[in-house]
């Protein structure tokens, strides 16, 4: 049973090695990671279905008892997390072979791809402060690698810039890594939930608004979030895809762990809340303001991240289990809409509003996988994003947060305002722009993308529609996810003993 | 137009390299219960590596190692991994290490840990990285700055 | 031992702070590798007094020990900002060999939307009243 949970991790690493060990055959590095991510999928869902039957697994790496050595922790969130992650970087590793020039003249575009998703899977998973740290820093090597990968000058630009910033973030947070360790004296998060809640109040909140701080700059949230418009949307396709629905999602996952565990409250928690509405608020309007298909959805990565944080905020078993089932939505949802944007990008070379157009009669499965997801994301029944927003607003309504509530419905009609902008300007209308690739064929002429792209994305929209399709498991489980976070008795009884 | 060879350091590098390499084998062995470890002799043989390279240029470092550098990468990420599981299949948790000892005729008693496999993963990895870091940063791959396409 | 190594992980971090507000390139990974420097001697401070080697047998209950784990933590992140540093410096090498210069440049679509913020701007305040 210990096996399962280590796999996750082992599994990318050794395909990882292996893909570099083999990096000039291009088909035998496919085949490792296309199995081992196929592997890891299984395995995660094993996982939640042991979850689900015998509560809070966990194991110690290299036997050292807790809370010395390393503990690895899989709670319903672990779990629930793990699932849809894997099954969306497999999905975004199939695009990316599918796309011509992703990873044919690039031998190390697989190797560090597994080396990404294993860092994934230990940040969530790992029940240490510092092993989350060290996972992490694996995650962001990866992505800083993959975010430059091609060597042009606007990559070279805007990744030297994400670089910087995840570099600053990584110092503060071994700041207050050893901070934690100064005032307690341990680095497991088990230990630290009992040891930490004896600590004066004024030391907690010093921690606990540092360690906010911390990953608040990886989750993107208001004031910390200005890198990310500027740095996601010039990688390739795939890579911007996976980073969009996975590596902020880490970041709010930490925050979640975190404020849940290490300082639990019961009370609404005023700064996240006000820190939430900014998020919303400056992101929705951010994306209103732009043209090109790219930046609009990344700025919706950022106001999306605040409906999670006002669930977190509420401190409730209801906000808690909204925020839960909202990034499990919202991860597939994100990734779908990027990967929709590729296609439209690779049939017609660009994404600016004011160029495409006319895109649903050319490309007619694009621009129905585009409206799928699109819809979902602006919150209209019956997609995933009306239930997720659904239970988040109950729950402010339930904790009587007026004000925030009020807030995210406004956000929620001006994303599908430009949800609807994107869609007249991309896919009705007439292209505008006489010298792009769509125009020189025949103006009615059907545009063919590769077959592994999308079938990739059909598979992620299929999947959100699955989400919704079986909303009430999927949200029973949330609320067990959430009870156990709220009260995380059972956490720390599992991994202390 | 190529800078001048030291006579001086070409002369220095040939006595130390070898002495250097020596040291950092000693370092990785040594380092489960002295200061050392796999970090610190990688560093170590990659100062070695990093001394042909400043003494003789990209052309002396490619004449001195025959494999590519990112095999080292793969083959220490290998070792390292595989340390790992080799204790998850012998029914053990991941990573969990064991002491052998042995009782050889000359040198009496010999411990060895099985952390030393991880140890000579991680030495595999930093000499690698390094030797790739010289081959790229070092203009080995001859990108000339007035030939590049933006 | 204490107020001196704290003195020094302060004057690492602000000068480390004050290079990452620079303009040119180089400048900016100096400030960031003396940061990481100076995290990582946090690190080993709090870590408490120096002592002897931790090993299990070796010393009673009134020796007093070097911890260990702060040591364990502070390699773990030096070996860490060695890859990602070396890293930076190859992006940064490359950046100098695509532009021939060491500043960070400015995102091209800020500028943009800045200019129509400042043409919406002067239009607001010239209109005919």
């Amino acid at each position: 049973m210990s096996v399962l949970l280590v796999l996750p991790i082992i599994l990318p690493l050794l395909a990882a090695a292996l893909a570099i060990v083999a990096s000039h055959h291009r088909t035998l590095q496919r085949i490792v990671a296309v199995g081992a991510l196929i592997a890891v999928a299984v395995d995660s869902a094993f996982l939640l279905a042991v979850v689900e039957r015998d509560g809070v697994q966990s194991v110690q790496m290299g036997a050292w008892p807790a809370p010395l050595g390393i503990t690895l922790v899989v709670d319903m969130f672990s779990a629930l997390m793990l699932v849809i992650s894997m099954v969306t970087v497999l999905s975004v590793l199939i695009y990316a072979i599918g796309q011509p020039g992703v990873d044919q003249d690039q031998p190390v575009f697989h190797p560090v791809y597994l080396v990404m998703t294993a860092g994934v899977a230990l940040s969530f998973t790992t029940g240490d402060l510092f092993n989350l740290f060290v996972a992490y820093e694996i995650t962001l090597a990866a992505s800083y690698v993959l975010i430059t990968l091609g060597g042009r000058r606007e990559q070279i630009r805007s990744g030297m810039t994400y670089i910087i910033i995840n570099l600053l973030a990584s110092t503060l947070f071994v700041v207050g890594i050893a901070w934690v360790y100064a005032a307690t004296g341990t680095v497991n998060m088990a230990d630290l939930a009992v040891k930490i809640a004896q600590l004066p109040s004024g030391t907690q909140t010093a921690l606990s608004m540092f360690l906010l701080v911390v990953f608040g700059i990886k989750a993107a949230i208001f004031p910390l979030f200005f890198w990310l418009p500027d740095s996601y949307p010039t990688a390739r396709m795939p890579v911007t895809a996976v980073f969009a629905g996975l590596l902020t999602k880490v970041g709010v996952y930490s925050i979640i762990r975190t404020q849940t565990l290490l300082f639990p409250q019961n009370r609404p928690s005023t700064i996240l809340l006000v820190c939430a509405g900014l998020t919303m608020a400056i992101g929705v309007l951010g994306a209103i303001a732009q043209n090109d298909m790219k930046r609009i959805l990344s700025f919706h990565i950022v106001s999306q991240i605040g409906y999670m944080i006002l669930g977190l905020g509420l401190f409730s078993v209801a906000g808690v289990a909204g925020t839960v089932f909202f990034i499990f939505h919202q991860i597939p949802v994100k990734t779908a809409l990027f990967l929709a944007t590729g296609l439209v990008e690779q049939s017609t070379g660009s994404t600016a509003l004011s160029k495409v157009g006319g895109m649903i009669r050319r490309t007619p499965l694009v621009a129905g996988l585009f409206l799928l997801a699109a819809l979902s994301l602006a919150g209209i029944p019956p997609f995933s994003g009306f239930v997720g927003k659904l239970g988040i607003i109950q729950a402010g309504f339930g904790a009587g947060e007026y004000a925030i509530v009020g807030v995210s419905l406004v956000v929620s009609l001006l994303t599908l305002f430009s949800m609807i902008k994107i869609w007249n300007g991309v896919f009705l209308g007439t292209p505008e722009d006489p010298t792009l690739r769509l125009a020189s064929a025949t103006s009615e002429e059907r545009l063919s993308t590769p077959v592994l792209m999308r079938g990739a994305t059909v598979a992620l929209v299929g999947v959100t529609l699955a989400i919704a399709l079986f909303a009430g498991t999927l949200f029973d489980l949330s609320e067990r996810a959430a009870q156990g976070l709220l009260d995380p008795s059972a956490y720390i009884q599992q991994v202390l003993g | 137009m190529t800078p001048r060879r030291s006579v001086i350091l070409d002369l220095c590098v040939q006595a130390e390299f070898h002495t250097l390499l020596l040291l950092s084998l000693y370092l990785l062995f040594a380092g489960h219960n002295q200061p050392g470890g796999g970090f610190a002799g990688g560093l170590v043989a990659s100062c070695a590596f990093g001394l042909r390279f400043v003494a003789g240029g990209s052309s002396a470092l490619s004449r001195s190692i025959s494999v590519p550098a990112i095999t080292f990468l793969g083959v220490g990420m290998l070792f390292a991994i595989l340390t790992g599981c080799v204790s998850l299949l012998t029914g053990h948790e991941f990573l969990e290490s064991a002491i052998f000892s042995a009782d050889l005729m000359v040198l009496g008693t010999v411990k060895a840990s099985s952390v030393l496999f991880f140890d000579i993963g991680v030495y595999l990895v930093v000499l690698g990285m390094s030797l790739l870091l010289l081959e790229q940063l070092g203009g080995a791959d001859g990108t000339d700055p007035d030939e590049v396409q933006p | 031992m204490s107020f001196f190594s704290a003195l020094i992980v302060a004057v690492l971090f602000s000068v480390g702070v004050y290079l990452l507000l620079q303009r040119t390139l180089s400048r900016i990974i100096l400030g960031l590798a003396l940061m990481a420097h100076s995290a990582n001697l946090l690190l080993m401070v709090v870590g408490g007094r120096a002592g002897k080697a931790p090993i299990v047998g070796a010393f009673g209950p009134e020796d007093s020990v070097a911890d260990p784990l702060p040591q364990a933590l502070a390699l773990t992140a030096i070996v860490i900002s060695f890859g990602v540093i070396a890293f930076l410096l190859a992006v940064a090498y490359r950046s100098w060999v695509l532009t021939q210069d060491d500043e960070v440049e400015d995102d091209l679509e800020d500028a943009r939307i800045a200019q129509l913020g400042e043409a919406e701007m002067r239009r607001w305040w010239s209109r005919p009243k």
